[in-house]
């Protein structure tokens, strides 16, 4: 049942990880390249998200069969199941014997003979899933964000070197970058639309995501892992887990990521025992090498001024990246035209195209640097100091319990009145 | 594989019963009224329009009232612009209700949708009234991913992007918060009040070129929803019949449904119930709309389209990711249904909506 995600044992060097994988991976990956051009899928977390990128990677040109689907619930199977099959009842082949459940299910599910494994269980998990698919020589697509703090991120980073080397196909849930407003902006910008920009706004100020009751008979364990969101070692808080979006969109911009961040969050209105550990509000103040700036907003308060949006502003004009409008200087502006098209379907098209085609497909690496980016926010946030991109990346703060396991100790717990610790700025260590 | 669906469900249904119930049950009886000037009437002759109150919220929202009779419903075979499902021109008899002057704005509706109005009482800023019981029993939508007014404007904007389900859970909300019983309108109530009266393409005539006096639409929106109630309103007073955002109607959108009344005789308060989750009918076309969408007799239906951003499945129930265009105004009939009645209007009417509704109020996802 339990899972020793040992950082100890951690193969280190993207070769080490290459021998990893044995030769009877090798032999399955020769049988998987002769047999006919279906695509075996593994699903590996079957929530919301997981359902709509199986039905998504489903709906690919080609054949496509998901064989297996692996969560830490069963209910959450045999829900996602029941979705799945009513979209494509004839692309679907997950008898009893290849549904898995619990902490060590995706093992299960992605030792099977397998092409394509997606992952998209809380991000916390991310870093272990991935390297494993990676180790067994899995293409794969993972839902944003791909880990929850430094040591994940390094992990994913050198997955992403081995999976490089092993010509691995890698897509990455930023559909942004697979959006053409975005993609038609973006490359205005680098054209020089609006100079040279100064200064980038971010903002992804909502009303808050959902909660669950805790039930009679679940234990702490339970309880947080269907909470997922409000605790960091599954989720890493919302300006990792959602806003990571906004950043990613400033960074690809801006061809770089942050060199150091500063900033102030905290928990205003949600502080009831139903909200976990997380901050309710983060800002943040990026700086990236050259000294552009990035201010960047998250909000989980209802009721406030709401946005989910990027803004650059440049030496000769503005632009709204979110809505695909460019004012400059002299007049001139754009504007995106077109039908709304769905990008979280473009991109699960784009990556099984490459595997069909065996073309690179690699945005693992852009995929962690975003992450990081968030991570680098929560950590400024939390200790209230100035944090550099290098200090955190080689931070060691593990967030993730000792052990993964139902009875094993998840690394927070409440106090009587049910109420988590949660970091304080100025005193927490947060990297 | 239906083998496989089938095993899944005894499971699912089990684990629904020991789900803790996250909504409490509504007390037996109806929600009192609460007193407002102007809202009683004994009978037809004497409604007036009234301000209705949302106790426990600064919202408030003109209702206006609108006489029973009857009126040609659809379109004439040459009018320019006209879809087949317009006709054939059917007469139809209605009874007598009052009507929203204007669209359901955000300041009505986020109370609702982002529970505000029991933060409010939370955090001491407003008591508990006698309707909150039965209010609180009432499902409310998840919140939502992103900001659902797409940055267009909240105070004095009308709500957008719900599905139609939502839209009438809101209904039953303002009905319980309120003690008074308010629906969506049917199809054939919006456009006898649409009409007012007139049998043109739109409610001042037939020409496109006036409709900048009346409605934000494509060439006067720039790109955006406006605040509600700023054009000129219809004869009945009516604002935004014509464009600003297209609204919900209690009926399924079938193109053949005129067809099928009777010939002979008026059609008296006729509804095509819903049986799927599409399409549903939106009437009086938006501010993304051309002229012709925004016709007096102008249907059109909801399709899946509307939710395809959505990245979750089973997709919401409660939000649209690509419908900017769509909102709703209430009605509330001057004689309720009976009691029993009134969930036909009000709850999850399809068995897609059913189950994830009755997954959510029992606090799963």
């Amino acid at each position: 049942m339990s899972t020793q995600p040992s950082r100890r044992s951690f193969l280190h060097g993207s070769a080490a990880l290459l021998a990893a994988s044995s030769l009877a991976d090798v032999a399955a990956a020769r049988t998987r390249a002769g047999r006919e051009d279906v695509l075996r899928i593994a699903l590996v977390g079957c929530g919301g998200r997981g359902t709509g990128a199986a039905i998504q990677a489903l709906s690919t040109a080609g054949p496509v069969h998901l064989v297996a689907m692996a969560d830490a619930f069963r209910d959450r199977i045999d829900s996602s199941l029941a979705e799945i099959v009513a979209a494509h009842p004839e692309r679907v082949d997950v008898p009893e014997s290849r549904r898995f459940v619990g902490f060590d299910a995706y093992r299960s599910a992605i030792d099977l003979d397998v092409d394509v494994v997606v992952l998209t269980t809380p991000p916390g998990f991310r870093p272990l899933h991935f390297e494993y698919a990676v180790q067994k020589r899995r293409h794969v697509f993972m839902e944003k964000p791909v880990a929850v703090d430094a040591p994940g991120v390094r992990q994913v980073l050198e997955a992403a070197r081995a999976a490089r080397e092993l010509r691995l196909k890698i897509g990455v849930g930023l559909q942004r970058h697979h959006d053409p407003a975005y993609q038609e902006t973006i490359a205005h910008l680098h054209d020089g639309a609006i100079g040279r920009v100064l200064l980038y706004r971010c903002y992804w100020n909502s009303s808050g995501v959902w909660t669950r009751a805790r039930e009679a008979g679940w234990n702490e364990m339970t309880y947080q892992m269907r909470n997922w969101y409000y605790f960091n070692w599954l989720c890493g808080d919302h300006i990792v887990e959602q806003h990571i979006h906004n950043l990613d969109v400033c960074n690809w911009i801006q061809g770089a990521t942050p060199v150091r961040a500063q900033g102030q969050g905290g928990r205003a209105v949600r502080t009831g025992p139903d909200s976990g550990e997380i901050y309710d509000h983060h800002a943040v103040e990026y700086t990236y090498a050259d000294g552009t700036r990035m201010l960047s907003q998250c909000r989980h308060i209802p009721g406030c001024w709401e946005s989910v949006s990027e803004h650059a502003h440049g030496t000769l004009g503005t632009c709204e990246v979110s809505a695909a409008r460019i004012e400059s200087e002299g007049g001139w502006s754009w504007r995106h035209r077109g039908d709304p098209v769905d990008p979280y379907q473009i991109e699960h098209d784009r990556l099984f195209a490459a595997i069909r085609a065996d073309q690179p497909h690699d945005e693992a690496e852009v995929g962690a640097q975003a992450t990081m980016t968030a991570i680098l926010g929560r950590m400024a946030t939390y200790s209230g100091r100035v944090v550099t991109w290098d200090e955190a990346l080689a931070s060691n703060l593990r967030l993730a319990p000792t052990r993964y396991a139902f009875d094993a100790d998840p690394p927070t717990r409440p106090d009587e009145h049910g109420r988590y610790p949660v970091a304080v700025p100025g005193v927490s260590v947060a990297l | 594989m239906r083998a496989h669906l089938l095993r899944s469900v005894p499971l699912l249904s089990l684990l629904l019963q020991q789900a803790t119930a996250r909504y409490p049950e509504a007390p037996p009886g109806l929600a009192p009224a609460v007193p407002v000037e102007g809202a009683d009437a004994a009978g037809a002759a004497e409604m007036q329009r009234y301000t209705e109150v949302i106790p426990g919220t600064s919202a408030r929202f003109e209702m206006v009232p609108i006489p029973g009779g009857s009126f040609l419903m659809g379109s004439p075979d040459d009018e320019p612009g006209r879809n087949t499902d317009e006709g054939p021109r059917h007469r139809v008899e209605l009874a007598p209700l009052w009507m929203g002057a204007c669209e359901v704005g955000w300041n009505e509706y986020q109370p609702f949708q982002l529970q505000l109005d029991r933060q409010l009482r939370a955090a001491g800023k407003a008591e508990a009234v006698e309707q909150d019981r039965w209010a609180d029993a009432v499902s409310r939508p998840t919140p939502p991913y992103v900001p659902m007014d797409f940055e267009m404007g909240v105070d004095g904007f009308p709500a957008i992007s719900m599905t139609q389900f939502a839209a009438r859970q809101y209904t039953k909300w303002l009905s319980m918060k309120t003690g008074r019983f308010y629906r969506l309108p049917s199809e054939a109530e919006w456009e006898y009040a649409c009409r007012a009266g007139t049998t043109t393409a739109y409610s001042f005539g037939d020409d496109p070129k006036a409709l900048e006096r009346y409605a934000w639409y494509f060439d006067d929106s720039e790109d955006a929803y406006h605040p509600v109630g700023k054009k000129a309103p219809n004869p009945w007073g009516l604002f935004d019949m014509h464009g600003n955002v297209a609204e919900w109607v209690l009926d399924a959108h079938a193109k053949d449904f005129y067809g099928t009344l009777p010939a002979d005789a008026p059609a008296v308060s006729p509804v095509n119930w819903p049986t799927e989750a599409y399409p549903h009918v939106v009437r009086g076309g938006s501010w993304d709309d051309d002229p012709e969408r925004l016709r007096s007799a102008a249907r059109r239906g909801s399709n899946k389209g509307w939710k395809i951003q959505d990245p979750q499945v089973p997709k919401s129930i409660w939000y649209l990711t690509d419908a900017r265009f769509v909102g709703f105004r209430v009605v509330r009939p001057l004689v309720p249904p009976p009691p029993e009645q009134w969930a036909r209007f009000w709850e999850a009417d399809v068995a897609s909506i059913r189950e994830v509704y009755e997954r959510q109020r029992h606090g799963e996802r």
